[in-house]
């Protein structure tokens, strides 16, 4: 274990190097200029030179990159072209909106994808069974924007439960009001989440329902629920628990959407801003942080697989590096 | 599962009554106290006009935070500020300009004569971002003969001279880092920037002037109209500064909860041709163009009842402004007359370099449709704003695009050759240069009428619209202004009631 430990740990740092190197070569091969943003409709030549050289893009791609990545190595990530506000900072503030964000949400997705999963795969013969089996469908087919937009007309728009969008200004100063503006948000990321974990949490239950070990454990006396429990659980977490990580990782990429239908001050909002104006600081600090958080989400989802399942443990030369 | 039903049912109450809890974004205090919520699409890219702050700045600072030596109305008069006297010599060359006593910023310190010098260097610094740079090309000299004095010394007579001081902020000259600080002579000081949020303004008690009716005006940016109309309705802002699309106006019209403003824009929506290139280097050609677009039913289709139709770059509000709807009219066999006339009896492609955000894409999709009964095929290339500046504005690599032009006075643009679109008549360019050395106004109008029929005539671009300046409010505030021209949108005298 701690021999694979090293391994998976050095392969980490290695993957992380060349994606923030590929990622630095891809934001230059784009179209258009990061002095871009700087201009107005009538700047003049000269105006569009002192734009280039402000935002230093006339400068050798191998100086720039060594300029950043000796920044990042003294946590430093530098200043965006456009504002002029430093990068570290900004970002973990709006790390406060996007990680409880996202976090919440898993978790949502996690409570109703189980109860969905379970109680379809058990009840696949009752109309409740049958109308989550079709709902958890239809919730994968769903854009995650349309579920938001709709949730804001009924919700904040018609019954003025919810606001309609933003975060407080003092942040979370008041929990109350920064949960209350994440509610919608959490809600319509979770339902389209959960639609697509409730189907592995199906699958693999179902599959332990059909499995030996499950009838042998019945035929020792155990009753159904108490068989599920102390064998099922841990079998169908093995396959469950890698699509988690996925999944997890997936909600705090996509979780840009969200942000621009709900106004939220975060993460994502502030990646689409920074892409529309070739913020190169900006968008290279963001995708720094959330390449280690993917990365880092994949090394847990690994190893918590390995810790439940023994099998695992011994087979990891089969499977080489996963 | 009956356990499961009653879990969510509980949850779902909870989150209704922690709902209930909270209250809306904007606070209730009303009078002196009130903080009002102003919502708007045009965030600040940074704090300095000069730097590249663009729109959201102008918007957020001009007569809030930052003043200048004059400054424009909402009805678009010039009006002294922080200058208590001017005098000009004969010649028109010189300008004598005396300070106002008393004034300071916001840091403390007083303001001179050193910083007013300053501050016009940084409008034409070799660095400078600011879309008024070339218009003070004609400043030969600034001398500042003691603290209250200012002499301006110009190489030519510059009729918009006064004018174009109304766009320079007067700043500190002290004060640094003035992308993500300020310091200005204005009623507010910023109180705080949360990017991508909210920016806020906080009454300045050590105002020289009258102190502003609240205490407080958040701006709260969105990227999206629908989500800033939302705002409105759930009552988490007061205050919309520029609606950008008429979809969202039928919530708020006939609705006593709300005011909606009609005011004047100077935001033109332009088919810009490359005049350099053909075909549209022949004046029949983008004759023909305008007279095969019905710009009165793509005025409706975009924007319903509001809006105005213009035949040229000028809008009323303009001093040169006349009604040119006629010159180019909408007549479709006209238009195959003149292409038959140009050569392209059998029409011609073109590609129209569309920016992806509204209502371009919308406008561009028109277009072809009108432009194919008279046999042009318009291709759309759909690009972002970004591209538009290297690909349109630098390389001017493009036949026709689609923009929003959103200054006022800018006809003058006709007379500089080399601007992207390339339009290059040089009558129209001694036009343009002798209106700005007019000694009366009259003169100077009567030149840019010259311009203004000129550019008509040779259909320079299709300017296919103005755009309506709507302000929608909660009807228990007022003293906004409503015409928003030049994007500035003072907020020292709205009140809630």
């Amino acid at each position: 274990m701690l021999a694979y430990l090293l391994r998976r740990s050095a392969f980490l740092v290695v993957s992380f190097l060349v994606a923030m190197t590929v990622l630095f070569v891809l934001l230059r091969l784009l179209p258009g200029d990061p002095s871009n943003a700087l201009l107005s409709v009538n700047a003049t030549q000269e105006q569009i030179d002192a734009a280039r050289e402000q935002v230093g893009a006339d400068r050798p791609l191998g100086e720039q990159f060594a300029a950043w990545f000796g920044g990042v190595l003294t946590l430093d990530l530098g200043s965006s072209f456009v504002s002029s506000l430093p990068v570290g900072p900004e970002i973990a503030l709006r790390l406060q909106v996007t990680v409880p964000l996202t976090l919440l949400a898993f978790l949502l997705a996690v409570v109703l994808a189980l109860v969905a999963g379970v109680v379809s795969a058990l009840r696949a013969d009752r109309w409740y069974g049958i109308a989550l089996s079709g709902l958890s469908q239809l919730g994968i087919a769903v854009p995650v924007f349309w579920v938001g937009i709709l949730l804001v007309s009924v919700f904040a728009v018609t019954l003025r439960l919810f606001p309609s969008g933003g975060f407080p200004r003092d942040d979370w100063a008041d929990p109350a009001a920064a949960l209350t503006s994440l509610a919608l948000p959490v809600i319509t990321i979770a339902i389209v989440m959960s639609a697509s974990i409730t189907r592995y949490v199906r699958s693999a239950t179902l599959d332990v329902v059909g499995s030996d070990y499950l009838r042998s454990s019945r035929a020792q006396g155990a009753g159904f629920g108490e068989a599920l429990l102390r064998h099922g659980a841990r079998n169908a977490a093995v396959p469950v628990v890698a699509i988690l990580g996925i999944e997890l990782a997936t909600t705090f990429l996509g979780a840009v959407v969200v942000e621009s239908v709900f106004s939220l001050p975060g993460l994502g909002s502030m990646l689409l801003t920074a892409i529309q104006q070739h913020d190169y600081p900006n968008i290279q600090g963001i995708l720094l942080v959330s390449t280690l958080v993917v990365l880092l989400t994949g090394f847990v989802a690994d190893i918590a697989q390995r810790l439940i399942d023994p099998r695992l443990r011994t087979s990891i030369s089969g499977n080489g590096l996963r | 599962m009956k356990r499961t039903i009653g879990l969510v049912a509980l949850s779902v109450a909870a989150a209704v009554a922690l709902a209930g809890c909270a209250g809306g974004g904007g606070s209730s205090a009303t009078g002196d106290d009130a903080t009002i919520t102003v919502g708007s699409l045009y965030e600040p890219q940074n704090l300095s006009n000069t730097g590249g702050g663009g729109q959201g700045v102008t918007e957020a600072f001009t007569g809030n935070v930052y003043e200048g030596l004059y400054r424009l109305t909402d009805d678009g008069e010039v009006e002294p500020v922080l200058a208590a006297d001017s005098t000009v010599s004969d010649d028109g060359l010189t300008y004598t300009f005396t300070l106002k006593d008393g004034v300071t910023f916001h840091s403390g310190d007083p303001l001179t004569s050193a910083d007013v010098k300053s501050s016009i260097e940084a409008v034409t610094a070799e660095d400078s971002q600011s879309a008024r740079k070339s218009s003070f090309a004609v400043i030969s000299d600034i001398a500042t003969p003691d603290d209250k004095t200012v002499v301006i010394t110009l190489s030519e007579r510059s009729i918009s001279f006064i004018y174009n001081l109304s766009y320079v902020w007067i700043v500190n000259d002290a004060a640094k880092d003035l992308k993500t600080t300020e310091d200005g002579t204005g009623p507010y000081t910023l109180g705080d920037w949360k990017r991508g949020s909210t920016l806020s303004l906080e009454r300045w008690d050590d105002y020289w002037g009258e102190p502003a009716k609240n205490a407080e005006v958040v701006f709260t940016y969105f990227t999206d109209a629908t989500a800033l109309s939302n705002a409105l309705v759930t009552k988490q802002i007061d205050i919309i500064t520029s609606v950008q699309s008429p979809d969202q106006l039928s919530q708020f019209t006939d609705n006593a909860d709300y005011v909606v403003s009609d005011g004047d824009s100077t935001t033109k929506e332009l088919l810009a041709f490359n005049d350099r290139v053909a075909p549209f280097d022949q004046a029949l050609v983008r004759k023909a163009v305008y007279s095969a677009i019905d710009t009165k039913k793509l005025l409706s289709s975009i924007w319903g009842d509001y809006g105005t139709l213009i035949g040229s770059m000028v809008p009323p509000t303009d001093p040169w402004y006349e009604d040119l709807t006629q010159v180019n009219p909408y007549d479709p066999e006209l238009a195959k007359q003149q292409l038959a006339e140009a050569g392209f009896a059998d029409g011609f492609t073109f590609t129209l370099d569309t920016p992806s955000y509204d209502p371009h894409p919308a406008v561009a999709e028109f277009l072809q449709s009108e432009l194919a009964k008279v046999g042009i095929t318009v291709e759309i290339n759909t690009i972002s704003a970004d591209e538009w500046y290297s690909k349109v504005f630098k390389e001017r690599d493009f036949q026709a695009t689609l923009q929003e032009h959103v200054n006022d006075r800018d006809v003058v643009w006709y007379g500089n050759p080399d601007f992207y679109w390339g339009y290059d008549n040089p009558e129209v360019t001694q036009w343009v240069s002798e209106a700005e050395q007019a000694t009366t106004t009259e003169e100077q109008t009567a030149k840019l009428k010259l311009v203004n029929e000129q550019i008509a005539e040779d259909a320079a671009s299709v300017w296919l619209y103005l755009y309506p300046q709507i302000v929608v409010a909660a009807s228990d505030v007022s003293g906004y202004g409503v015409n928003g021209l030049n994007s500035q949108f003072f907020v020292a005298d709205i009140v809630r009631k």
